[in-house]
């Protein structure tokens, strides 16, 4: 190969910057302090200018540290690798941080994702659900042997089945898909698909030593696996594009074949 | 007054703390975790390129050995590192690797059989045994003479961290998420606990426990660009510095990652370099190899990302309104390589640049990456100088990393000093005399002086702008304390950090509300960051030669012979500026002797000693050809001892079979 001397153009450095017109955002934003007696949820506007490679972290933030030094939200990695940014955006839930403001309108809503605990404005208290989700669910590994010898070769896994876990192990728990979810919205103990899928995750790996009938105790009801109503919304904004729907038909199918064995 | 109990107070939530209070609690011992976020969200999430550990599954690994990880480790450290903290580590890494294997981790395998890679800029098929089939493989990674870097897919830290997590949430736990330890109790040269302040209701709590473990992470935050985590503040090693009694070590020592987009600052891994990609100028020239013959785009962090400003510095950079970059191409590395491997990297392209990585090359240039300093504790992770108070993983300098550290060393080195510093800290809990014998006046007055300090922000008549004063800190440090040091930059940079830390005790809010008052927690953490950004830069300006990460222009060469020393930074109550006292490193002890890295500079001013050690070392191995590594090594620098019972012992591989092998 060898080393091209036409420079790629890609978007980061086109147009030069000189001269651009920057977009006015209208950024409206739900806000409700539950820890204030007196607050009551409102829409309140921010007026913005728009920035080369904006993201609605970069604009968050400026809105903070300029105009309002109250609003509430919640971005760690600012990279979407953690999940911690989920919200309602025009609508539909994302994460924030990886939206970039040019590829929305000039009129920007955000709400916290609905279904979780408010903590305030944008913030919303995922954590608390997902740890309560994960208790219910056992949603770790449980070792066959959990005293293994360390100081021995480890033991041996298909390359292929090791990557089909990682798929499912690379949900971030933001939230998305019990926000957007139409079950959850109807029973409030609803696994949702991220903890199906934690399930599946588990039941694809060989070292975990449950067996469908133990899945079937934690997801065998219609908290669980037979509450999905197969709305697909889950999967349309997982922002991992994890395969949710599959996953849940799957586990679906797998636990009628336990309760018809049974 | 609420007073919460236990034995042991984990201050964060990452891979480092969740494996310190799992330790302590398969023990016996009664555990809180007190994490600003939820623990998945920590930052060890982000880690995406892989642990290092020297297993030996693959081709490119065969012939690794513990001798080799330790070696390339301390070469990387430009000999800052504490060697036996270095074997301590490089002997638990690959059990450290087989118990998160053991626990769920689905680490990528090694495939029986012919595949290519690239290699230097060319495709090269290589061949994997059959007999490594389906062991955890590795990949290759800068700074490292074998492929060592465990690794799941390109989302390691964020796979080792799920299973972490979810192991803590089965050994019950409990994590007190959206907590933030803001001053330790100590009285008398002892460790009591930490004060808390509760970030959703801002309500202040006081938790004692026998002993106390900062796991906090880096303090990234420090600069203006950085792949840090917006909450890579710091704050658990500020708060360590705020006894007056802990010391931090190293804090002048601050990695700059080669590779994070531009401008965003975040991170694509090393992991790109390491599986082949190439780093390309403005007129799409290849550099490095101008640069550093030997190791290329893979020498150590510190030299690729001064090579690249170098390169920068002579014209060779590409403009864009952003500034100018460097182009990062991995396209060579082929489409399913890419959206398999580096799916991460191909996520992180589109969605913040609208770049195709498969097809485009990355603008990148370096950013500040690793904290290698921290709380300075003894080989069992426990401050020298505050008893009960424990520190693991970046938020620590135990010291294994010394003044650079390899890629793939951190993830190891959260989940290693987990398991290692999370023995000492149940040994600690189980001897009486450790039991907590305080008086609850004196929980009281912490609590009393944290909650005057507080209510004097909120409702005090200062005028100073806390985000702007925060503002003024990263921008100083990153222009003048970043990959290229000045003594007169780091003076005026000391100066006006200085100013800024006298301006941030006038701070006045704007929001004059407790609880989660966002505003408020930019004005009490600024105050404790600029105290860190000043034991960085007045210990940077005070270090007047060039080592590892730290580089100074007017002092380019190492120098051994003043500077082969520790930095202690110590803080006295309303000081503008830390103590610095220094800890020598004992190069009559050294299994490694200085030498050249093998990569970067080759000139440095050896230590009297070193020629002494060396011929010693020399002698002894050639007394004991024929003899085996270990007891070589054992009669180099004995270290087991020094290792908790239950984690020592050999590692077995695949070309170092135990006899009565599975």
């Amino acid at each position: 190969m060898s080393d091209a001397t036409v420079v790629k153009i890609v978007p980061a450095t086109q147009g030069g910057g000189n001269g651009a017109q920057h977009r006015a955002l209208k950024i409206n934003v739900l806000r409700h302090n539950p820890q204030d007696k007196a607050s009551v949820p409102r829409l309140q506007t921010y007026d913005l200018e728009e920035a080369d490679g904006m993201t609605l972290f970069i604009a968050l933030n400026e809105i903070r540290e300029k105009m309002d030094a109250s609003l509430q939200f919640d971005f760690v990695c600012r990279a979407g690798i953690c999940g911690s940014c989920a919200m309602v955006i025009n609508g539909r839930p994302t994460l924030a941080c990886r939206t970039l403001t040019k590829n929305l309108p000039a009129e920007i809503t955000l709400a916290p994702l609905p279904f979780f605990e408010l903590i305030g404005d944008l913030s919303v208290n995922t954590g608390k659900w997902m740890r309560g989700m994960s208790e219910r669910l056992e949603g770790w590994l449980h070792m066959k042997d959990p005293n293994p010898d360390l100081t021995r070769i480890e033991e041996r896994m298909d390359p292929d089945l090791a990557d089909k876990i990682y798929e499912l192990d690379r949900c971030i728990e933001c939230g998305c898909c019990v926000a957007a979810c139409g079950t959850a919205r109807m029973r409030e103990d609803f696994v949702g698909a991220v903890g199906l899928n934690r399930v599946a995750r588990f039941r694809l790996d060989p070292r975990d030593a449950r067996t469908d009938a133990d899945y079937y105790d934690v997801i065998g009801d219609d908290n669980g696996v037979f509450g999905c109503m197969s709305l697909l919304a889950c999967h349309d904004v997982c922002p991992k594009n994890l395969p949710l729907a599959t996953q849940i038909a799957f586990m679906r199918r797998k636990m009628v074949k336990m309760a018809w064995g049974k | 007054m609420k007073i919460v109990y236990t034995d042991v107070l984990v201050i964060g939530g990452g891979l480092a703390g969740l494996r310190i209070a799992i330790g302590a609690k398969r023990r016996g011992h009664d555990v809180v975790i007190l994490s600003l976020v939820p623990p998945k969200r920590s930052h060890s999430a982000a880690a995406q390129g892989g642990m290092q550990a020297s297993l030996g599954n693959v081709i490119k690994g065969q012939g690794d050995s513990e001798d080799v990880h330790f070696e390339d480790t301390v070469r990387g450290s430009d000999w800052g590192a504490d060697q036996r903290v270095v074997r301590m580590f490089v002997n638990t890494a690959p059990k450290a690797v087989r118990e998160l294997a053991a626990w769920g981790v689905p680490w990528s395998r090694v495939r029986r059989g012919d595949r290519d890679v690239i290699i230097n800029g060319q495709k090269v098929t290589i061949t994997e045994r059959d007999e490594a089939h389906g062991l955890v493989a590795q990949r290759d990674f800068g700074g490292t003479k074998k492929w060592r870097t465990c690794y799941v897919s390109d989302g390691t830290g964020h796979a080792m961290l799920q299973t972490m997590s979810d192991q803590a949430i089965g050994a019950a736990i409990p994590v007190h998420e959206r907590t933030e330890a803001i001053a330790l109790i100590h009285d008398a040269g002892r460790c009591y606990g930490a004060i808390v302040r509760d970030l959703v209701t801002g309500e202040l709590s006081a938790y004692v426990a026998k002993a106390t473990a900062i796991a906090s992470g880096g303090a990234g935050r420090l600069y203006r660009v950085t792949t840090n985590a917006v909450i890579c503040e710091g704050i658990g090693s500020a708060i360590a510095l705020e006894t007056g009694v802990a010391t931090l070590g190293n804090m002048e020592a601050v990695q700059f990652h080669p590779t994070a987009i531009v401008p965003a600052g975040i991170l694509v891994t090393e992991g790109c370099r390491g599986d082949g990609g190439l780093l390309k100028d403005v007129d799409g020239h290849r550099f490095m190899p101008d640069y550093e013959p030997e190791k290329k785009e893979l020498a150590s962090r510190d030299v690729v990302s001064r090579r690249m400003e170098e390169h920068i510095a002579k014209g060779k950079g590409v403009k864009s309104r952003f500034g100018e970059h460097i182009w990062l191409d991995i396209t060579l590395l082929g489409e399913k390589h890419i959206k398999h491997n580096l799916r991460e990297v191909y996520e992180i392209c589109q969605h913040f640049m609208g770049v195709d990585p498969t097809k485009d090359w990355i603008p990148v240039r370096p950013a500040q990456h690793y904290t290698m300093g921290g709380v300075r504790t003894n080989h069992t992770g426990e401050s020298p100088t505050l008893k009960g108070l424990f520190a693991a993983g970046e938020a620590a300098c135990w010291d294994m990393h010394g003044f650079n550290r390899l890629g793939g060393n951190s993830v190891a080195e959260t989940v290693v000093a987990g398991m290692i510093v999370g023995e000492f800290v149940a040994d600690f809990c189980d001897r009486t005399e450790n039991e907590v014998d305080i008086p609850t006046s004196l929980v009281h007055a912490f609590l009393r002086r944290e909650e005057a300090h507080l209510s004097g922000l909120v409702n005090g008549k200062g005028t100073e702008d806390a985000a702007a004063i925060k503002a003024r800190m990263q921008e100083i440090m990153t222009a003048k304390v970043g990959i290229f040091r000045r003594g007169e930059d780091l003076k005026s940079a000391v100066d006006e950090l200085q100013q800024l830390l006298v301006r941030s005790r006038n701070i006045g809010l704007k929001y004059k509300a407790g609880g989660a008052n966002p505003e408020l927690v930019t004005a009490y953490r600024v105050q404790k960051m600029l105290k860190l950004a000043l034991c960085v830069s007045y210990g940077a300006l005070t270090r007047t030669e060039s080592r590892g990460a730290h580089f100074r222009q007017d002092h380019p060469r190492r120098n051994d012979a003043e500077w082969l020393k520790r930095t202690l930074a110590s803080w006295k109550g309303d000081a503008t500026l830390p103590d610095l006292a220094y800890e020598p490193l004992d190069v009559a002890k050294m299994e490694l002797p200085p030498g050249w890295r093998g990569y970067g500079a080759k000139d440095y001013v050896d230590h009297p000693d070193t020629p002494v050690r060396a011929a010693e070392v020399d002698a002894l191995k050639q007394n004991m050809a024929g003899a085996s590594r270990f007891a070589v090594q054992e009669a180099l620098m004995p270290y087991d001892a020094l290792l908790p019972e239950r984690l020592r012992g050999r590692n077995e591989r695949i070309d170092e079979r135990f006899e009565a092998s599975k």
